[in-house]
């Protein structure tokens, strides 16, 4: 029924592909001219002066860069663990006949991405200081798993729905208690999608801005902080290199997500 | 049948994370309200016990030396530009964006996930990465001002940068993901032989997307617009980055407070309108969804 | 009604397996989806449960398996309630309608998972898993995937894995429906050797009678949670104990009988239909039974007729009122009768069998 319609219609509407086209090319055009730019051996951002990794060197080097990066690594990694952890026990709690109030608690996991970035920094600002939690590497750890616990969650509960449950009827039914179905078949099935998860979590965390900008101390500065203020300092080729840095990390981790949650889907 | 002991371990299982983000998400909030109560310290701070309406009367009146109020169209107009420019951001990835989802659709499965994949791939970079992008791209003697002088097409500066062109420029490249996605989603759903049908009936191309495909996929355009309404409406990051003094948004304003303007009660008062305007915007998509098939949500 | 002809197919004495007064209701439902079955299962004899959709036969299954706990009732095995132990503590296996392999797991592993759980070393495993893959076939394929196998193959592996543990009881959940109809003929056959060569006692769930006959020892027609009746195939088929029995099992003619002056049962329009009789009745005759003959006691029209090579089927409809019947007759004996013509119907007293009213 659908693929008779498919073969007919694209000539009918005629210029869809070409602005799909025209789109994709906007999408990734500006990044990868910010690529090569970096890669710029003269001064000015935007006058090319032939190729060069000075500005590269210039980063790795840099004692704040290492710093910021330093400290992204670390609060993305306990960010994401916890958010997985939490979001993995939360997708086995949910799953199978609804519990009472699911209906309501399913989507208030998703909560944190519906409000604006914005409201929360603020809002999670000044409950920081009225409860007096240390504006640092524990709030922004804290702050930034909650907003993580979404994504992987997401990413987690798809696969456990696709799952086939009596696959563990049959294990049970083969002489294996719940505990060790859920080890020889419920985890290895459900693996791939955690590590996705965390992964996907991971970069949501690396790539935060807005609430790390206000709940970071001086010296907790997580590497998008650090690249706003070289923004605002001037455009320099340095800046290309520390966005193209973290856009190639994004990316790639983007793909082994990608990769890895297939592996499940033979 | 699920046991009560199973059903306790389910819920043990379930409510670590919901408390958490109750806890951090919840308590922020309430207190973020209750800031916006209180009276402000001069130093920066709040003062715990006074409480007053300041900071709301704040958006409407401004007390000068004296002591006397006085209307201020101020804040309304960063109010007004930030909804303004939201909706024309809707507006802007609507049109860019309609036509590719409706192509991707048609493809054939295994192209269709490979498309949507590199469409979302963009969106996993970070926000000021891409916008610094244009940043690069929109300023005096940036690279569009080179390519376009050196076509002769322009003779001088464009000088967009700093303007609100650049701010909807940028968000529109910041959210257009988030409308393409929704409206794909119900397009897939969405079967095409109804316009086959129409085409059959003697409709032309506009009337078979006007009358038959659009009110189709309504749910997942109502979605999209809602999804990039909200996002623009307290974006911080394309401002800040694009916008320069003269045209703020709710985000540099709020922000604002936090910083420079150390009027903590105001900038909560700020962040909870936002927010309720926000819910509003929910509560509307709500009720035009009104009485829909769930399943086109 | 229901219980007598319960207990004249039952023998409580000698089955090793029983299920007694089995009731089960969903939680916050009316339904009794199990109403008071009762079950008594023969050590080595391939079982079949048989029902349309929704008789509830799947949950009697899930019952034995131990996946479902009765509301009320005892399932007794070797004289032991087992109803509420839970499905990994009995030595009870199953093959589930979509197989259920465990696809990270090799074909090897699948079979060998139940062996591994029950703590066997490394060569009994290998060895029981080698018989059993043997048994169905299948032993060259120990290293692959089951996504490398098509569907017959799947199930059959998943019969391998059940067998492979040596249960006192295997059940099968429908097996055979995802397969195409050739496979299925083929299956049905292999289902049966591999019953009679491991002496395992098999319990089978299908809602296809055909299907129930051909491969069953004995043969439970369930409906809407009661056993109508329990019996051999030849008695199910021959001797139905209810009209739904009768109705479901082949086709059948029903005819109303009244009893007469003579004793006998005769038909609506007269005819004596050759046995005793003191009560109104429904009288069964399968098509293949009937014969339209020159010299037969009943007369009626072809109404329809339907040619499948070696025999026909003729839909004639009685002029004593009776109704319309069904007659399979060879068509090398019937080739000239068409549609509209008046025929003769000849029957033998001696394959009627008599229903309640």
């Amino acid at each position: 029924m659908r693929s008779q319609g498919f073969q007919s219609l694209p000539w009918r509407f005629r210029g869809l592909s070409t602005s799909a086209l025209l789109l994709y090319v906007y999408l990734y055009i500006p990044l990868i001219i910010l690529i090569f730019f970096s890669f710029n051996g003269g001064r000015m951002a935007t006058i090319w002066e032939g190729f060069s990794l000075r500005w590269y060197a210039d980063v790795i080097q840099s004692e704040q860069f290492r710093a910021a990066a330093a400290n992204s690594l670390i609060v993305a990694s306990i960010s994401a663990s916890l958010a997985t952890a939490l979001a993995t026990f939360a997708a086995l709690g949910f799953r199978g006949r609804p519990l009472r109030g699911q209906g309501v608690m399913v989507p208030f996991l998703s909560f944190p991405l519906v409000v604006p970035e914005i409201v929360t920094a603020v809002a999670t600002l000044i409950f920081f200081i009225s409860v007096g939690v240390p504006l640092g590497m524990i709030g922004l750890v804290m702050a930034h798993t909650v907003f993580c616990i979404p994504f992987a969650f997401i990413t987690i509960k798809a696969q456990m729905d696709t799952m086939d449950h009596t696959l563990e009827q049959a294990a049970n039914d083969l002489y294996a208690d719940p505990r060790r179905t859920f080890f020889a078949i419920t985890l290895p099935l459900l693996w791939p999608a955690i590590f996705a998860g965390f992964i996907l979590a991971f970069i949501v965390s690396l790539d935060n801005f807005v609430i790390s900008l206000f709940l970071a101390g001086p010296s907790s500065t997580t590497l998008p902080i650090y690249m706003y203020g070289m923004m605002r300092l001037g455009v320099t080729p340095v800046v290309n290199a520390v966005s193209t840095i973290l856009l190639v990390v994004s990316v790639l981790f983007v793909l082994i997500a990608a990769w890895i949650n297939n592996l499940n889907k033979k | 049948m699920i046991s009560a002991t199973q059903k306790q371990r389910r819920f043990g299982l379930a409510m670590p994370a919901v408390l958490f983000i109750a806890v951090l998400m919840g308590g922020p909030m309430l207190i973020m309200v209750f800031v916006s109560l209180v009276e402000r310290a001069p130093d920066g701070g709040v003062v715990w016990g006074r409480f007053t309406t300041a900071a709301y009367t704040q958006f409407f009146y401004e007390e000068n030396l004296l002591g006397e109020m006085s209307f201020n169209t101020d804040y309304m107009q960063i109010y007004l530009r930030s909804i303004y420019l939201s909706g024309f951001t809707v507006l802007a990835t609507f049109v860019v964006g309609f036509p590719t989802a409706m192509y991707i659709a048609m493809q054939e499965p295994r192209r269709r996930a490979l498309l949507i994949f590199f469409l979302s791939l963009p969106f996993w970079v970070n926000l000021l990465v891409r916008n610094y992008a244009w940043l690069l791209l929109l300023r005096a003697n940036g690279l569009l001002d080179q390519v376009l002088m050196g076509l002769w097409i322009t003779s001088e500066p464009l000088n967009i940068l700093y303007t609100n062109t650049a701010i909807a420029i940028g968000l529109t490249y910041s959210f257009l993901p988030l409308m393409v996605l929704p409206v794909y989603a119900a397009m897939e759903k969405f079967d095409f032989s109804l316009v086959e049908a129409a085409f059959d009936l003697g409709a032309n191309r506009v009337q078979a997307l006007l009358h038959v495909i659009f009110p189709g996929v309504k749910g997942g355009i109502i979605a999209g617009c809602l999804l990039v309404f909200i996002p623009c409406l307290g974006s911080y990051v394309t401002p800040v980055l694009l916008g320069g003094s003269k045209s703020l948004m709710i985000g540099n304003l709020i922000q604002a407070q936090f910083s420079a303007a150390r009027n903590w009660p105001f900038g909560a008062a700020l962040a909870f309108v936002l927010l309720l305007m926000v819910i509003m915007a929910a509560a509307l998509r709500a009720v035009l969804l009104r009485g829909r098939n769930r399943r086109e949500l | 009604m229901a219980i007598a002809m319960q207990l004249l197919g039952l023998d409580f004495n000698l089955s090793f397996l029983s299920a007694d007064m089995i009731s089960h209701q969903y939680a916050g439902t009316d339904v009794k989806v199990l109403n008071n079955l009762t079950l008594p299962i023969h050590e080595n004899e391939f079982f079949t449960l048989l029902g349309p959709s929704g008789c509830g036969k799947t949950t009697m299954l899930r019952v034995l398996a131990g996946f479902e706990v009765p509301t009320s009732g005892r399932v007794l095995l070797d004289g032991q309630d087992i109803v509420k132990i839970p499905p990994w503590k009995r030595p009870v296996n199953t093959v589930f309608q979509n197989y259920a392999l465990f696809p990270h797991l090799s074909i090897l592993r699948n079979v060998t998972f139940g062996l591994r759980m029950r703590g066997l070393s490394r060569a009994e495993r290998h060895k029981a898993a080698n018989e059993a893959l043997a048994l169905v076939r299948l032993e060259d394929f120990v290293n692959r995937m089951p996504s490398d196998l098509s569907g017959g193959q799947q199930q059959r592996v998943a019969l391998a894995r059940a067998l492979a543990c040596k249960p006192r009881l295997l059940l099968l959940d429908e097996p055979l429906s995802a397969l195409d109809y050739k496979l299925r003929k083929e299956m049905q056959g292999e289902l049966k050797r591999i019953q009679r060569e491991t002496g395992t006692t098999f319990v089978f769930v299908t809602h296809d009678q055909e299907e129930a006959l051909a491969m069953s020892d004995r043969i439970a027609v369930m409906r809407q949670g009661q056993l109508e009746q329990v019996g051999p195939p030849s008695d199910i088929y021959d001797r139905p104990a209810t009209s739904f029995v009768a109705g479901f099992i082949g086709d059948s003619n029903l005819l109303p009988a009244v009893p007469g002056a003579d004793g006998r049962l005769h038909l609506a329009g007269g005819v004596d239909l050759g046995v005793a009789g003191q009560q109104p009745a429904q009288v069964m005759i399968r098509p293949e039974a009937l014969k339209i003959s020159p010299d037969g006691p009943l007369s009626g029209r072809v109404a329809d007729l339907v040619y499948s090579g070696a025999a026909t089927r003729f839909s004639v409809t009685l002029e004593d009122g009776s109704g319309t019947v069904q007659i399979q007759q060879a068509s090398a004996s019937t080739s000239g009768i068409s549609v509209g013509d008046h025929v003769s119907v000849a029957f033998d007293p001696k394959q009627l069998w008599v229903l309640a009213a």
